[in-house]
């Protein structure tokens, strides 16, 4: 099980969710994900994508104008 | 036991392919979800730039769909290849640059290749018969099946029952007759389905799902290609077109001027890729400058930033000017009044 993150910065909502889905395809189960990001909308629509692919939110984490949300890779 | 029929549903995130998906899953079909991600398309996100919308509640219209329906929803970028789409539509376009017809031809035939590689057996899409004007009639159904490559694997549960059995349905598949029979703009069928199966919130968008049917949108785009000499864009160049306020002083630069805070929090993530400008002497909107202009165009393009501030009945407006190149100096300009900002300057 590794770590990784993915900056998605000054992307809009859905291009962060197309970029953490192709990341996530190249991970195995149990693998975590840090997406970094600046677009509020990631707080829904990061949830509401791995709620549909059965990946854990792990934890939603703001700083200044940066979103993190980190991510438990489920079975694929 | 066999396996269960596997069929993909094109989830605009409306309410037209929310209930084709269910119609579907009702009968024991295994269905996952694809999305197109254009560039083009209208969601809350886009809208939320504003500082007055960061406030309310946002959501992806199709990823809710998806929760809705309890499938697995793939969201797919096709910008690139979609700029061939916008820029030269074989069936040309609707009431402004939308090319409806040929979008929907395009996003069938991608998720026939989705289909192809991922072992699935049919496409479904939530397309009524006289729904849309360009894309959804019965002379373009038969269209969209044949030139998307789909052909009868492409089965369109809420009007299936107006057009020949597809593959689906004469396999047993599908029942055909618990397929629908809807035609026509209203949105009573739809409504009364959606009540049976307790959808209530989902998405009204006005106008569509695709800013390219929107008048003031398309005009910057044409705007964009014919100062540009060519029909290309980048996905920055139709971001920056949904932002602000778009001003063509002179044929070779336009200006995107900041109408509020968020705007100019937005704009200013693209200051390094653009020439900017912006008030030092009080406060204004973020400017950027798209095209190349001279000492004379800089000193113009001050002169309108600052109608757009607050020193706009000012004297005199101090306007710092950052280029390119990062270089950068002070401007001391008198604002233009309203009368010498012509109309014709406004996109």
């Amino acid at each position: 099980m590794s770590r990784f993150e993915l900056d998605a910065r000054r992307m809009l909502c859905p291009m962060p969710v197309i970029r953490t889905q192709a990341k996530v395809e190249q991970l195995c189960s149990g693998d975590t994900l840090a997406v970094v990001c600046t677009d509020p909308g990631v707080k829904y629509d990061i949830p509401a994508w791995c709620r549909v692919h059965g990946h854990e939110v792990l934890a939603i984490k703001e700083h200044d104008e940066e979103i993190t949300i980190s991510i438990r890779v489920g079975g694929q | 036991m066999s396996e269960p029929r596997k069929a993909v549903a094109l989830i605009s995130g409306g309410l037209d392919s929310l209930l084709a998906a269910r119609v579907i899953q009702d009968q024991g079909i295994h269905v996952e979800g694809i999305n197109f991600f254009t560039g083009f398309c209208v969601e809350g996100h886009t809208h939320a730039i504003r500082s007055k919308e960061r406030a309310k509640p946002k959501r992806n219209n199709a990823l809710w769909v998806a929760e809705q329906l309890g499938i697995r929803l793939h969201i797919i970028d096709i910008i690139e290849e979609y700029k061939d789409i916008v820029a030269n539509p074989r069936h040309g376009y609707g009431a402004h640059l939308n090319p409806c017809l040929d979008c929907k031809i395009f996003m069938v035939r991608k998720a026939r290749e989705w289909v192809r590689d991922h072992g699935f057996d049919f496409i479904i899409t939530g397309e009524v018969i006289g729904q849309r004007p360009k894309s959804q009639r019965k002379a373009t159904m038969p269209v969209i099946a044949r030139e998307s490559g789909a052909d009868d694997v492409l089965l369109r549960p809420l009007c299936a029952k107006n057009l020949p059995p597809s593959r689906p349905e004469r396999e047993g598949w599908v029942d055909r007759e618990k397929l629908h029979d809807f035609t026509g703009r209203s949105r009573k069928p739809q409504m009364a389905l959606a009540a049976t199966y307790g959808f209530h919130d989902y998405a009204q968008p006005a106008g569509g799902c695709c800013f390219l049917t929107d008048a003031q949108y398309s005009h910057k785009l044409a705007d964009l290609w014919r100062a540009r000499g060519s029909r290309r864009y980048e996905l920055d160049d139709i971001m920056l077109l949904k932002v602000g306020r778009h001003l063509r002083p002179r044929p070779h630069f336009k200006m995107i001027i900041g109408r509020e805070d968020g705007e100019n929090r937005f704009l200013h993530g693209y200051r390094k890729q653009f020439t900017h400008l912006f008030s030092t002497s009080h406060s204004g909107p973020l400017v950027l400058i798209d095209g190349e202009v001279n000492q004379d165009d800089l000193v113009l393009a001050a002169q309108v930033a600052a109608r757009f501030g607050q020193g706009r009945d000012a004297a005199q407006v101090e306007v710092e000017v950052h280029g390119k190149d990062g270089a950068s100096q002070t401007l001391r300009v008198v604002p233009l009044s309203s009368a010498q900002v012509p109309e014709h300057w406004y996109l």
